[in-house]
């Protein structure tokens, strides 16, 4: 597992200069896959630990959670028939799109879509050396912008009123997020205070807006604290399973999307150039010409832009309105701090931690585990927050784990005089 | 030299730290009333050794024999109780107590048991330094007196404890070269008084002047112990490189065209926002390498970096090739045609976690070929620093390298590559070979030479006078945040050693 040891003989006239880079730069490769594999299962077993202590058996745990995050689907393949989306065309397909497992699933994807925006929302910024704890703050004001937009202009072009509510939502996000990099790049204020800040400013300002008596309540039911719904034709469609039922909406793809936009920004733009080398080393940005304060705005902005359209695919993927209620219980901003960590604030890496939180957050819905695997319903959501603390936890922890590896490993690599 | 008893021996000392043979089997010896001097570049293994003689580390193998006694050292304990004293190059001194506090710390004077009798220790002190002839007042504070007197204080407190066996390590580093003047006459008399000393360095001219043998060290192993006497320069350098090594940069007369560095009047703030700059006028013609001596902290730190953008500027203004860029920020200066080597190329000259190609692009990567549209071309970027890094003989990696894994002297070679590869036309180095080994020295020494006689106006900022006096064709002094002399290449050390402590008689501000 290691690398392989070269053995310099002490007289070696120089001590390995080319194999300590090479192996320097082979542990910076397998220690950003490798890592966050070794914390994941780590949290998993010690969370395992834990569901012993209480008396149920982790094995019979682990195994409901699989099931109900819908993840048994892609091993029951058989004969099926598949209708393509928009048509009434089917085609054979290995797999069954309408078993329950299929509904699981799709409950999966939905949350997947959101982890992934407010996930890439903490990386942007982090990747220019911010760490943007306001991404719950960003898909609040996201999402009351889709909403207000949503839930207004009827009657306009569908595809229109998609995009425009989620152009205003990314918009607000960003101005959102911007103010916090504003406040970095002209006086120095911390972007965790200003932002924690912000996420408390935008969390009552909704309890205002669409709580009793505020001027978005809903107009139909006065007494009713939430906002108004969605319209149709603002909705996101439905492209796999019933829409009636919380089918898997047209959001995932903006996800999708999401994730190569950020590749691509960070990998292959002067912009991302610029921001790595702000977060890698302000000074020799600075040093380089690269302006360090237009760079912290920007990186806020567009963790805001992120974190705005996780709020609007929300809104109009499968909400639909929101309540005084769903704002003091929404903490999927937070989650999307753990899905960066665990993602090393890359794309692929936030695209797959953002299926680890997801899968584990709906399996460990009450309604989808099984009573016989645990006498209290609620004891499977807080192991869902156990595993989620755990996965934290060890993120700090995969730095020593890092550190200690690559001990030994040099001493591994050294060649000692034998003692005789 | 009649052959003195053996003080002190060490033989086949090996230590072994992860990654790096330190020092393999290597023999040392002192002989009583000797100055031996300990040659080698950065890395050689120097301080390993004395460190293991001190007591900071246990060697992997070897025995250590102090005054005929084979011995054990486990800590600085072990060594000081065995007369053996080290002055390390960080002084390790209480600045807000005072000189004698500072010698008897540890092994404070006491009246019954309890009470410390600083009156005693003073006396004590007093006595000491007395003895050794130090002038030193034993009731300064430390943060009081100068760096020279420090270092004074330190080797009074190894003499204090009793120590006949004294280790230096770098001791000229921090001094100027009256100091250092003083410390080789103050070593000249422990000497003569029986004291047996090892003086650490890479400085080829002073280990000539003070060694009565030098032992050269190279990659952690023993190459040669010579007599001082007979031994030259040239010689000791290439036993340390292990090749025949340049000393004296080869530099044709400088050929001035026009100006394309204009400072005038310029005045610049420290971070305390005190004047380090105080009207600053100068020039610097293409084709010239224009060099800034002065003890550090007199402002050079400052003006370099108000020339490159980095710091704002008080009053007065500056041009990089007739443009004036005084307010231009940094972009706008490197763009007028500056080139700036920084003296801090970990904080600075590199972004330590990007590849050596991301790092070659650090001032070009928004402009073609680097990038279109605001579209960057890794592909580009790597194909240029392969070039580059042929050319200017970068090792230990390519273009996909991160920075950080190269050694100094690569590293700042990256950085050398970089700056002179967007054909600056003035050219700023800032102490562009801090912490380099000879053979790295050499080659940056050459380089800027070559970019001098290629046109560029060169402007170099050193605290190593022998740097600043081999390099330049002409030389400013710096004093206080001024220009206080300004001399040609001729002057010598001591001249131009005197300017830089405030004593210069010409009130030159340059042309």
């Amino acid at each position: 597992m290691t690398t392989a040891p070269t053995v310099h003989p002490p007289a070696a006239p120089d001590p390995g200069e080319e194999s300590a880079a090479g192996t320097l730069a082979r542990w910076h490769r397998t220690g950003g896959l490798v890592a966050p594999v070794i914390t994941a299962l780590l949290a998993f077993l010690v969370g395992g630990l834990v569901v012993l202590a209480t008396g149920s058996n982790p094995i019979d745990v682990y195994k409901g959670i699989w099931n109900g995050a819908g993840l048994e689907w892609f091993y029951d393949v058989g004969s099926n028939q598949v209708g393509l989306p928009f048509s009434d065309a089917t085609v054979w397909f290995p797999w069954d799109t309408s078993s329950a497992s299929a509904e699981n699933l799709q409950q999966t994807l939905i949350l997947w879509t959101t982890l992934v925006l407010t996930g890439l929302a903490v990386a942007f910024a982090f990747r220019c050396g911010l760490f943007n704890i306001g991404g719950q703050g960003q898909y609040f004001v996201g999402a009351y912008f889709a909403i207000w937009v949503g839930s207004s202009f009827a009657g306009m072009n569908s595809a229109l009123h998609i995009t425009l509510a989620v152009v205003v939502a990314a918009l607000a996000g960003a101005a959102w997020a911007g103010i916090a990099g504003i406040l970095k790049a002209t006086t120095g204020a911390h972007e965790v205070i200003s932002t924690i800040m912000l996420n408390w400013i935008a969390y009552y300002t909704g309890l205002y807006l669409f709580g009793q008596g505020g001027p978005l309540q809903n107009d139909l039911q006065p007494f009713s604290p939430t906002s108004n719904e969605v319209v149709d034709g603002a909705r996101l469609p439905v492209f796999w399973g019933d829409p009636l039922l919380q089918g898997l909406h047209m959001g995932m793809f903006l996800a999708f999307a999401a994730l190569v936009a950020f590749w691509i920004i960070i990998n292959r733009t002067t912009l991302g150039y610029e921001v790595r080398a702000v977060g890698f080393s302000p000074d020799a940005a600075r040093y380089g010409g690269i302006s360090v304060a237009r760079n912290y705005f920007l990186a806020m902005a567009i963790s805001g832009v992120f974190a705005g359209m996780a709020g609007a695919v929300d809104m109009l993927g499968w909400r639909f309105s929101i309540g005084f209620s769903d704002i003091q219980s929404s903490s999927i901003g937070f989650v999307g701090i753990a899905v960066a960590l665990l993602g090393r604030n890359t794309a692929l890496g936030v695209g797959l931690a953002a299926l680890v939180f997801a899968a584990l957050g709906n399996g460990t819905a009450a309604r989808n585990i099984p009573p016989e695997v645990f006498d209290i319903p609620e004891q499977a959501g807080n192991l869902s927050l156990t595993i989620q603390a755990l996965v934290l936890l060890f993120i700090g922890a995969d730095i020593v784990i890092l550190y200690l590896w690559a001990k030994t490993g040099q001493k591994i690599g050294v060649g000692r005089r034998s003692p005789l | 030299m009649s052959e003195s008893p053996v003080v002190l021996e060490m033989k086949g000392i090996t230590k072994q730290f992860p990654g790096v043979l330190a020092n393999d089997d290597v023999d040392f010896d002192l002989r009583h009333g000797e100055v031996h001097a300990l040659l080698g570049e950065n890395g050689a293994g120097k301080s390993t050794l004395m460190s293991v003689l001190y007591g900071l580390y246990h060697q992997d193998e070897g025995e250590i024999v102090v005054h005929g006694e084979r011995v054990r050292m486990d800590s600085p304990k072990d060594a000081i109780g065995r007369g053996i004293g080290m002055v390390h190059q960080h002084f390790m001194l209480i600045p807000v107590m005072t000189v004698a506090e500072n010698i008897v710390l540890a092994e404070e004077p006491t009246r019954a048991g309890v009470f410390l009798d600083l009156a005693a220790a003073r006396r004590s002190v007093e006595e000491t330094a007395r003895r050794f002839n130090f002038a030193i007042d034993p009731e300064a504070r430390i943060e009081n007196i100068s760096v020279g007197q420090q270092q004074r204080v330190e080797i009074l407190k190894a003499l204090y404890r009793k120590a006949d066996i004294l280790i230096l390590d770098e001791p000229t580093a921090v001094l100027t070269p009256q100091e250092a003047k003083e410390l080789f006459a103050i070593l000249r008399g422990l000497v003569a008084d029986g004291m047996s000393i090892i003086f650490i360095s890479h400085k080829l001219n002073e280990v000539l002047e003070i060694a009565d043998r030098i032992t050269v060290l190279r990659r952690g192993k023993k190459i040669e112990t010579l007599p001082a006497a007979g031994a030259t320069e040239a010689g000791l350098a290439s036993l340390m490189v292990g090749r025949e090594v340049l000393l004296r940069v080869e530099k044709g007369p400088a050929q001035p065209g026009e100006p394309l560095l204009e400072v005038d009047e310029l005045g610049v703030l420290d971070d305390r926002e005190l004047p380090a700059v105080r009207g600053v006028t100068f020039q610097v013609r293409s084709g010239e390498i224009v060099g800034i001596a002065g003890v550090d902290g007199n402002g050079q730190t400052e003006l370099v970096e108000a020339l490159t953008g980095l710091r704002g500027v008080e009053s007065g203004r500056f041009s990089v090739a007739g443009r004036d860029v005084t307010h231009a920020g940094t972009h706008r200066i490197l763009d007028a045609g500056l080139g700036h080597i920084p003296e801090d190329r970990h904080r600075r000259g590199l972004v330590l976690d990007f590849t050596l190609a991301e790092n070659i692009a650090l001032h070009d990567f928004d402009r073609a070929p680097n990038s279109r549209f605001g579209w960057l071309r890794p592909g580009r970027l790597v194909a240029r620093a392969r070039e580059l890094l042929a050319e200017f003989d970068v090792r230990g990696g390519g273009p996909e390298t991160l920075a950080k894994s190269l050694s100094g002297g690569n590293q700042q070679k990256v950085v050398v590559a970089r700056e002179v590869g967007n054909d600056p036309k003035v050219l700023v180095a800032a102490q562009p070979t801090r912490g380099l080994d000879v053979g790295a020295i050499e080659f940056v020494h050459r380089r800027l030479v070559e970019e001098r006689d290629q046109g560029r106006a060169v402007l170099l900022v050193s605290l190593e006078l022998e740097e600043v006096l081999s390099l330049s064709d002409r030389i400013l002094v710096m004093y206080e945040g001024e220009l206080v002399a300004e001399f040609g290449p001729e002057v010598t050390e001591e001249e131009c050693g005197i300017a830089m402590l405030g004593g210069g008689q010409e009130e030159a501000s340059a042309a």
